[in-house]
């Protein structure tokens, strides 16, 4: 009630004003009172009409577009920043699953060589215990040889030199008198002939 | 006459007369143009609105620039209370803004180089705003005319200097904008003249005019659209926040 009373108010002094200065039409039209309740109307009309749309209507839309946007975007960083943190702890796990691989690798490497050595040396100690044996056996036989060798060399002087004497000088001379020579003449030599 | 530089601003019927108790609100060129303006701002910036692109279309993308301005405008000057104003604002300073710019259209009408439709925006935007004052503050609100830290001697003088700011600020409002689209449309009218007058040996030195004045008047018909909506956010700013 109160506003349209004061709206008739100024409308009406305006009007009061445009009856007063209504014959001045030359000069500037803004001062020519003759249109001015009925700009005043309009632009209440118009400007009322446009201000009650827009904050009625279009603005809160335009609000949510931009909030809607604001906290999509917000979402997405978040997102991405979860996606890189998983991202990181993938690569740390790869990392962590090489680093294993490889030290498996190289432990399977390592037990490979020991067994293979493990079996090398198994293998030279078996040979080199056959060649010890068989050295022994050798030495022995050696050693058998040596000490079977000057009976069997004085036996054979000792039969050489009775047939000798005996072609020589046909006599047959007792063979204990010639091996004991013999064994005189080879312990004497012995050095000559052996040279241990 | 046409070539009167004064003739564009005329006002004229069109249509039927239409009478309220002897009031004569008929519809006019003024109108005309305002309901145009209204339109245009409402299909602009409803077509901005209803999509809800992530990535904002072109459209889109003015509907909400303009809106991050005015809000930005809004809370740099009268800070977070003045939220509740936004749409006012907007839709003023949108209002404005298309008045003037519509009016830079050859033969087109420019409503704001009108005293009376300046005044009484900014008489509304007055009396409002002090309204809002003495809501908000009560009787505190006429301290705003008692700044802090004068001298008492000086008190007396600083109060009337105060309150005849304070009551000339619609005025000074209405007229800045008015005077502002007038003599810059009386302007361009002149220098139109000079061109025909001229002819073609002389025209084309105010032809060029023209040309630099019709950048020059887009440049003041957003640059006093933003003042008259920034210094009502001032006002409102000082209704809302008293600081003396």
């Amino acid at each position: 009630m109160h506003k349209r009373l004061v709206l008739y108010l100024i409308l009406s002094v305006i009007a009061f004003f445009s009856n007063v200065y209504g014959a001045e039409s030359e000069g500037m039209p803004q001062l020519n009172p003759e249109f001015w309740v009925s700009q005043i109307f309009w632009l209440i009309l118009t400007f009322g009409f446009l201000f009650i749309i827009l904050s009625k209507f279009i603005l809160p839309k335009i609000s949510n577009n931009l909030e809607l946007r604001k906290s999509q975007i917000l979402e997405n960083i978040e997102t991405a920043e979860k996606q890189k943190i998983e991202s990181e702890n993938k690569i740390k796990e790869y990392e962590a699953l090489i680093n294993n691989s490889k030290n498996e690798a190289r432990n399977y490497f390592n037990e490979a060589r020991k067994k293979i050595i493990q079996d090398i040396d198994k293998k030279r100690e078996k040979i080199e215990e056959e060649i010890n044996l068989e050295i022994q056996n050798a030495e022995k036989e050696i050693v058998e040889l040596k000490k079977s060798s000057p009976e069997k060399i004085n036996k054979i002087a000792t039969e050489t030199s009775a047939q000798l004497i005996k072609q020589l000088i046909g006599e047959e001379i007792n063979n204990s008198s010639i091996s004991a020579i013999v064994e005189d003449l080879s312990k004497r030599n012995k050095g000559k002939y052996y040279d241990n | 006459m046409a070539t009167n530089p004064m003739h564009q601003f005329n006002v004229y019927r069109i249509g039927p007369e239409i009478k309220i108790d002897q009031i004569d609100i008929s519809f006019t060129n003024a109108s005309l143009f305002m309901v145009i303006s209204s339109l245009i701002i409402l299909i602009i910036f409803n077509l901005g609105s209803v999509k809800k692109n992530i990535i904002p279309n072109k459209i889109q993308l003015l509907a909400e620039l303009s809106y991050s301005f005015i809000s930005k405008m809004i809370s740099d000057t009268a800070g977070s209370k003045g939220k509740p104003y936004f749409g006012f604002i907007f839709s003023l300073f949108m209002f404005v803004l298309f008045c003037n710019m519509l009016g830079m259209l050859p033969y087109a009408f420019t409503v704001t180089s009108h005293i009376i439709v300046t005044f009484v925006l900014a008489a509304f935007i007055f009396i409002g705003v002090t309204v809002i004052g003495f809501i908000k503050h009560g009787l505190g609100y006429l301290k705003l005319f008692v700044p802090s830290g004068v001298p008492i001697v000086l008190l007396p003088l600083i109060v009337v200097i105060e309150v005849i700011s304070y009551l000339s600020r619609p005025i000074s409002l209405s007229v800045r904008l008015f005077a502002n689209m007038m003599a810059g449309h009386t302007m361009m009218k002149v220098f139109g003249g000079f061109v025909i007058s001229l002819g073609l040996v002389g025209g084309w030195l105010p032809l060029g005019f023209s040309v630099a004045l019709t950048g020059l008047e887009i440049l003041v018909a957003f640059l006093q659209a933003y003042v008259f909506a920034i210094l009502t956010c001032i006002y409102l700013n000082d209704a809302l926040n008293l600081h003396h």
